[in-house]
């Protein structure tokens, strides 16, 4: 077993900026990441909002130079998927101060603090046909297959800035996109909304759900039921593309710390969440704004919060 | 170390092999595909002699991709002897990989 100041959790923007964090702190960290590090955010095509970069970058772009900073300074990176979390050892001199133990499928590891920047995953529609048809049409990720739909007629199903954004995307290669929300509007930021009213490939369902993807070996259409009318109506279409929001990944961490209904893990502004000396960030969090920027501010937080609990700790002072 | 296949070489690298072999069905602008590469390869390297590893990709590679309906990738397709006996859709950990594999060889890994 591996003895660690801190264990961060998740190589996206959250988890990596902790670890730039905590690494120029000169506190012994790993950061555990399941694939490969970047997270969401790798896959984005493009990302118009991150400051300092008035021309746009790149999901992966972004990401390398984020990671490449971090392990300039010494943040170990491992990958692994974790399991469970735990705390070990109560010292009795601290009333509830805990060491954690992390586990992977192969290894354990036992940390001071931990940062768990696990983020989130696509939430799925749950209609007949979806689990069939993913890797045949269904998709959760346009950035990843939708040059494959070239000159075919696609479906994005929500209104929010991923759904449009990715419509958009789409535009590149499919001959027309169909956006189905169950609104009568989009709710994407506004400069996003404009450029898909004013896209000639882009058309719009509102008030509109899908209750089925259509297709035995690859999707041929989905029915869509609208909600004013209860009509049901086909559409034809190769490919779904689901942006109806996301899941968080804290199963891994059920009654361990406190979590909303969904799953979002709830901290303070420090980034502490109900068991001391355990911190989240970035999209696994409970709260107003997903971006890799807030997913940043929140990580250098979780990282420095982290620090000094490490610091007391270590001075046996009370936490 | 893996095998670059082509719509050419798939059937005598692929269909006609006498081991099993995995096929990372993949493209250059495909960020999930990037992420996996580097477990591909460890695989490859880790059951060499027993288990062939090959990469295609479909942007060069329409006529196998059409074939096998590849719309989503990163795409594993395992193939024995000429059939498809296992396919899995997405970027995941490489263990996660290996237990596929595992299953097909019958071995633990």
């Amino acid at each position: 077993m591996s003895q660690y100041d801190v264990i961060i959790i998740g190589g996206g923007p959250a988890g990596l900026t902790a670890g730039l964090y905590t690494a120029r702190a000169r506190l012994k960290t790993l950061l555990l990441e399941k694939i490969a590090p970047g997270g969401q955010a790798a896959v984005a095509w493009t990302i118009e909002n991150y400051p300092g970069f008035p021309e746009g970058i790149g999901g992966p772009e972004l990401m390398e130079r984020i990671g490449k900073q971090a392990e300039k300074y010494g943040l170990e990176i491992k990958s692994g998927e974790v399991v469970k979390v735990s705390p070990s050892s109560e010292d009795e001199r601290f009333k509830g101060k805990l060491e954690k133990v992390v586990n992977t499928e192969k290894e354990e590891h036992k940390t001071i603090a931990l940062i768990v920047a696990t983020g989130t995953r696509p939430r799925k529609l749950g209609v007949p046909g979806e689990e069939r048809l993913i890797g045949r049409g269904v998709s959760y990720c346009a950035t990843c297959d939708g040059p494959l739909f070239k000159n075919r007629k696609v479906v994005v199903v929500g209104g929010g800035d991923a759904a449009v954004e990715e419509a958009l995307f789409l535009s590149k290669f499919a001959e027309k996109i169909t956006l189905i929300h169950r609104r009568d509007e989009l709710r994407a930021t506004k400069i996003i909304e404009e450029q898909a009213v004013s896209n000639p490939q882009l058309e719009f369902l509102w008030k509109s759900v899908v209750t089925e993807i259509l297709g035995e070996t690859e999707v041929q259409g989905v029915r869509v039921r609208n909600l004013s009318t209860g009509e049901d109506l086909t559409l034809e279409t190769k490919g779904v593309f689901v942006y109806i929001g996301t899941v968080p990944n804290t199963g891994f961490l059920k009654g361990v710390v406190e979590m909303d209904k969904e799953g979002f893990i709830i901290t303070d502004e420090n980034m502490e969440t109900s068991v001391k000396g355990i911190y989240a960030c970035g999209d696994v969090r409970k709260k107003l704004l997903r971006q890799v920027v807030t997913a940043c501010g929140e990580g250098a937080t979780a990282g420095f919060a982290a620090g000094q609990y490490v610091g007391k700790w270590k001075d046996k002072k009370e936490i | 170390m893996e095998i670059v296949l082509n719509d050419k070489n798939f059937e005598e690298e692929v269909l006609n092999s006498e081991l099993p072999v995995l096929v990372d069905f993949w493209a250059e602008w495909c960020t999930p595909c990037l992420m996996v590469a580097p477990a591909v390869e460890e695989i490859s390297r880790k059951y060499a002699g027993r288990l062939k590893v090959g990469k295609l990709n479909v942007d060069e590679n329409p006529i196998i991709s059409a074939k096998y309906g590849i719309q989503s990738i990163p795409t594993f397709i395992i193939f024995k002897k000429g059939k498809v006996v296992g396919q899995t859709v997405g970027a995941m950990p490489r263990e996660a990989l290996e237990a596929k594999i595992g299953e097909i060889l019958n071995e633990s890994v």
